[in-house]
């Protein structure tokens, strides 16, 4: 059905468009040049208050039927049905319901409950029905109303701008929405999750064990959901992968930026920037095929007993990946120090290595700062590559060869095949994401100021 | 001249001996420092490419595997007795094949051993002869050539990934015996090896009246206990030594009574089997029998030695769905519900994305709400992709109640994560096009929107299309955010495919697949990778395509 309404609007659309400009050039006596605008906006203009309309009204109506629908449907109910039932049972006697109106009938459903599907099925046939009524006399209407304004002297060309500008305003709006879905989301969550586990218990408690408060028996928040453990694995991961990424990063950039040939530095650059195209889960795979076997057989040899899954393979796999994010900041951030700078120093009889240690360094640091904030941010919101290769049990612990756990990897684990709203357990994940989310912001808030700190002194 | 003048003057003109040796060697430091430097580049660039080359090579070495497969060719006789015309798929198709390579093995006839040999083809062997025949029913009757796949142990082994055989020995083992033959103690080779140990025939554990009845295995045990006292080291030696090393003890002293009470010098006992051979200087090796029996293995040679094993391209990794069993699974419907979810994607963020492009680069005014909006564009491009998929969970399947799994929601969560970078590019993209465009645009007349409209936006869309392009490839590999809303289902059909069906993408088939335990995946997951990693690498040739060819410098 929804198919036919979009159809129908669309057709009644384009036809719009077609009759508006007709009917310009007849206002305009078939003299183009009398009307204020060309014909072609006066079609764009009926047509928009033709189409737009419609498909917003469709759209509010796809989000309410519904509710709507189910809220008469429990309405309907006998009231011996409905009373003294929780949310989710009342939830379940609706989904029982569409199940049956669909001809999916388990066991004996009661003569109230086929009474109900009848009826479900019937509104729904009233609902679509009377949205693509609705929707067509809406059509109807704009088509009447726009095109009895259409004369010569109408600026159409002004109304289709002005409603491309809302158009563009809301799609910006969108970026912002975004944001605004994020916070409130993940705080809405949270604090559902905090109105279960003390937020104190969270932020400073040292054991994690979010699956021990699944059992109905166990009491909520019993030692189980401090966070301690995950905030501490993930500072470690990144830490590892900063110690790989960070010196195979900057020494990248000082080569390429100040000893490469520029045809090498051409061939050179895209292949390393190859490596933070790749996707993470790539990155994850490799790590469990490759890397870690090999690091536990290095370390085996040298007398060391080694996790399969330690922290180390999993921070080193992750500064792979950053490398070329380091590199090319870094990168920017030395090509943009003055020239004046390093021919100063070169000037004074300094080598390479001289100016680059003692001016070219220093005045880059900002910039390269803001780019290490900026990788750090990365690896503490990088997903993939510890869920594949790091633990998943909580232990508070700083040895590299024992396996750790990040905010990210217990969010996905604690929400993967799990669409229960209402335990710790599942809520955990958003207290988690929005402890992600702020770090991650603080972070690149603080990385862009320095950032564009730096860039002033010298612009 | 002031002191403080002069002595600034003779620090001047102090003279400096350019040659001098403390000079020269001076210098030859700070060069040395500065190649060094150099050199610590070259060995961050060379560590970086050859991070990515390890990466891509050993997805390669792994990946090639997957894309053939060990298909056995039998002569199977499609008995007109078991199949129903009017009813073709129903018939039972397994007993037909069952039949079929029974033939081959007439020797073959208990149950357990039947049941062995069908183990070794694949599953599916019985539906690819079901829709044969659905598909050629006049072949009924007929014996026809069907290629089945081997089961994922035997392709693995046909391969090279399994081994037929391996080592007898664990590395501790063998240590513990190189221990014993650097002190000289080990002599002969093969059969004849021995180990030699100074045994005393303690009159407590021989009763000289009985002597048969003696505890000559723990005599063995002291003897050995005087090479190392080490209770645990003596009970593992134990698998050294021949089983019946106690037996040729007790013979020996039976044949000689007046031992008892003596110690036996260097009494040799006999090695067991696979420290003979090792004894003579090769590696013992047993066979796998870990994931097949060794008759499994014989049978397989002689499908071998009839040459009806081959091994064509495994069309079924681009034609299947997934599947349980490695030999069967493919990537076609995590294919599908990647397409479809960058479809959705695309359509989202491409019209949306430049609309607000547009508007903050060309329309804006520069006021506190517009910077709003900026700063949030640019955070939001930083936002960790975790984070968008609890978004998308608590919104668009909790709040609105959209289906899960369902490559719709995965594409409206992936067009907002690829949103801001979409803005971004193609506000660069229109930074890019000259005053000068617009301004001869205004000058006859044209109004802003259709300057933008005619003129602007034409000039950028290669520019555009490249950062959509980028975009998209980078959505194409996102992966939490999908497992978060659950398009990570288990869909072994690609019957059901479509925008609210339960689908797979390819980044979460590889995590699935990455996952599973079954040596074959090992191969279907890297082959998987390579196929993903071919879809970007396609996708960043078009970008850099599009750059080259129609992007114009000003």
């Amino acid at each position: 059905m929804l198919v036919y309404v979009l159809a129908a609007i669309l057709a009644l659309t384009l036809a719009s468009y077609f009759i508006g400009s007709r009917r310009s050039l007849q206002t305009a006596a078939g003299q183009a040049s009398h009307l204020h605008s060309r014909p072609g906006y006066y079609g764009a203009f009926v047509a928009a208050w033709v189409g737009i309309p419609a498909l917003i009204l469709v759209l509010l109506w796809l989000m309410f039927q519904g509710t709507v629908i189910d809220t008469l449907l429990l309405a309907s109910l006998p009231d011996e049905k409905t009373a003294n039932l929780s949310g989710a049972q009342i939830d379940l006697i609706i989904s029982e319901i569409k199940q049956v109106s669909r001809g999916n009938v388990f066991g004996q459903p009661d003569q109230a409950i086929l009474d109900a599907a009848q009826r479900y099925q019937a509104w729904q046939g009233i609902a679509s029905w009377s949205m693509l009524a609705v929707a067509i006399s809406l059509c109807i209407l704009g088509l009447i109303v726009t095109r009895a304004r259409i004369s010569p002297e109408f600026r159409a060309r002004q109304g289709v701008e002005a409603v491309l500008n809302a158009f563009m305003i809301a799609c910006s709006v969108i970026a912002v929405l975004t944001t605004v879905g994020i916070v409130v989301s993940l705080l809405v969550e949270a604090l559902r999750f905090f109105s279960m586990v003390s937020p104190l218990e969270f932020f400073f408690g040292l054991s994690w064990e979010p699956q021990i408060a699944l059992r109905a028996d166990q009491s909520l928040g019993a030692g189980a959901f401090g966070a301690i453990p995950v905030f501490l694995g993930t500072l470690e991961i990144a830490l590892f992968a900063m110690l790989v990424a960070i010196p195979i990063g900057l020494f990248t950039a000082i080569y390429l930026t100040e000893y490469a040939h520029p045809k090498f530095r051409a061939v050179v650059k895209p292949i390393i920037e190859i490596l933070a195209g790749i996707p993470t889960v790539v990155y994850g795979f490799f790590a469990i095929l490759v890397v870690a076997p090999a690091f536990r057989n290095f370390m085996a040899n040298i007398g060391v007993d080694a996790a399969p899954n330690s922290a180390f393979v999993a921070g080193a796999v992750m500064g792979i990946m950053i490398i070329p994010f380091i590199s090319s900041l870094s990168d920017d951030a030395i090509t943009a120090v003055p020239r004046s700078l390093r021919d100063g120093s070169y000037a004074l009889g300094a080598t390479q290595s001289e100016t680059i240690t003692s001016v070219l360094l220093p005045a880059a640091l900002p910039g390269i700062m803001g780019g290490i904030l900026l990788a750090v941010s990365r690896a503490i919101g990088e997903t993939m590559i510890v869920v594949m290769a790091a633990g998943i049990i909580a232990t508070l612990t700083i040895n590299p060869f024992e396996p750790v756990t990040t905010v990210t990897v217990q969010i996905v684990t604690l929400l993967i095949g799990d669409t229960e709203f209402d335990s710790p357990k599942t809520l955990a994940a958003f207290a988690l994401g929005l402890v992600l989310f702020f770090a991650t912001l603080i972070l690149n808030v603080i990385a862009l100021r320095i950032v564009q700190k730096y860039r002033e002194r010298y612009d | 001249m002031t002191d403080a003048a002069l002595e600034a003057d003779a620090g001047f003109n102090r003279q400096q001996d350019w040659a001098s040796e403390a000079n020269s060697r001076r210098l030859k430091k700070r060069y040395a420092a500065n190649r060094r430097l150099q050199f610590y580049g070259l060995t961050a660039i060379a560590l970086a490419i050859g991070l990515l080359g390890t990466l891509v090579s050993s997805l390669v070495i792994e990946g090639y595997k997957a894309f053939y497969q060990s298909k056995a060719t039998l002569a199977i006789r499609l008995d007109p007795a078991l199949i129903d015309p009017a009813n073709l798929a129903d018939a039972n198709y397994r007993r037909i094949f069952n039949t079929a390579i029974e033939q081959y093995f007439p020797d073959v006839t208990s149950p357990t051993e039947k049941r062995q040999l069908s183990d070794i083809f694949s599953n599916e062997s019985r539906y690819a002869l079901r829709d044969y025949v659905v598909a050629n029913p006049g072949q009924i009757g007929q014996t026809v050539q069907l290629k089945v796949s081997l089961s994922d142990p035997f392709d693995q082994l046909e391969k090279g990934v399994i081994p037929r055989y391996v080592q007898a020995l664990s590395d501790a083992e063998k240590a513990r015996f190189e221990f014993l033959a650097n002190r000289g103690l080990i002599e002969g080779r093969g059969a004849d090896a021995a180990l030699k140990v100074n045994l005393f025939i303690d009159p407590q554990k021989v009763n000289a009246a009985d002597i048969p009845s003696g505890q000559f295995r723990d005599i063995i045990a002291d003897g050995l206990g005087t090479i190392v006292r080490n209770p645990d080291f003596v009970e593992r030696s134990f698998a050294i030594i021949r089983d019946d090393a106690a037996e040729v003890l007790k013979a020996r002293v039976v044949a000689d009574p007046g031992s008892i009470g003596q110690v036996l010098e260097n009494f040799k006992l006999p090695l067991s089997q696979h420290y003979g051979t090792l004894a003579s200087g090769e590696t013992p090796m047993v066979f796998n029998g870990r994931f097949a029996s060794e008759k499994q293995f014989e049978w397989l040679d002689r499908l071998k030695t009839q040459s009806m094993i081959s091994y064509p391209f495994a069309s079924e990794l681009f034609v299947n769905a997934t599947s349980r069993f490695p030999e069967l699974a493919g990537l076609a419907g995590a294919i599908a519900g990647s397409f479809y979810a960058l479809i959705v994607c695309f359509l989202i963020s491409f019209p949306l994305g430049i609309a607000a492009a547009v508007y903050l680069e060309e329309f804006a005014p520069k006021n506190r709400w517009t910077d709003l909006v900026e700063v949030n564009i640019n955070n939001l491009a930083a936002v960790p992709s975790v984070v968008f998929g609890l978004l998308g969970l608590a919104v668009f399947l909790n709040t609105f109640g959209l289906p899960r799994s369902v490559p719709l929601v995965g594409g409206m969560v992936l067009s907002l994560i690829t949103l801001p970078t979409i803005i971004i590019t193609t506000r660069a993209a229109l930074k890019a096009v000259p005053p000068s465009i617009r301004e001869a645009a205004l000058g006859v007349g044209a109004s802003k929107h259709q300057v933008i409209m005619h003129h602007v936006l034409p000039l950028a869309m290669p520019g555009i299309m490249t950062g959509v392009i980028i975009g998209l490839a980078h959505a194409l590999g996102e992966t939490a955010p999908l497992l978060l809303i659950g398009m990570n289902a288990f869909i072994p059909s690609i019957d059901n495919i479509g925008l609210l069906e339960p689908a797979t993408a390819l980044p979460t088939q590889i995590y699935a697949w990455a996952d599973s335990p079954e040596r074959g995946f090992v191969a279907r997951t890297s082959a998987a990778i390579l196929v993903l990693l071919g879809f970007l690498v396609l996708m960043n040739g078009i970008a850099i395509f599009l750059r080259q060819r129609f992007e114009r410098k000003w």
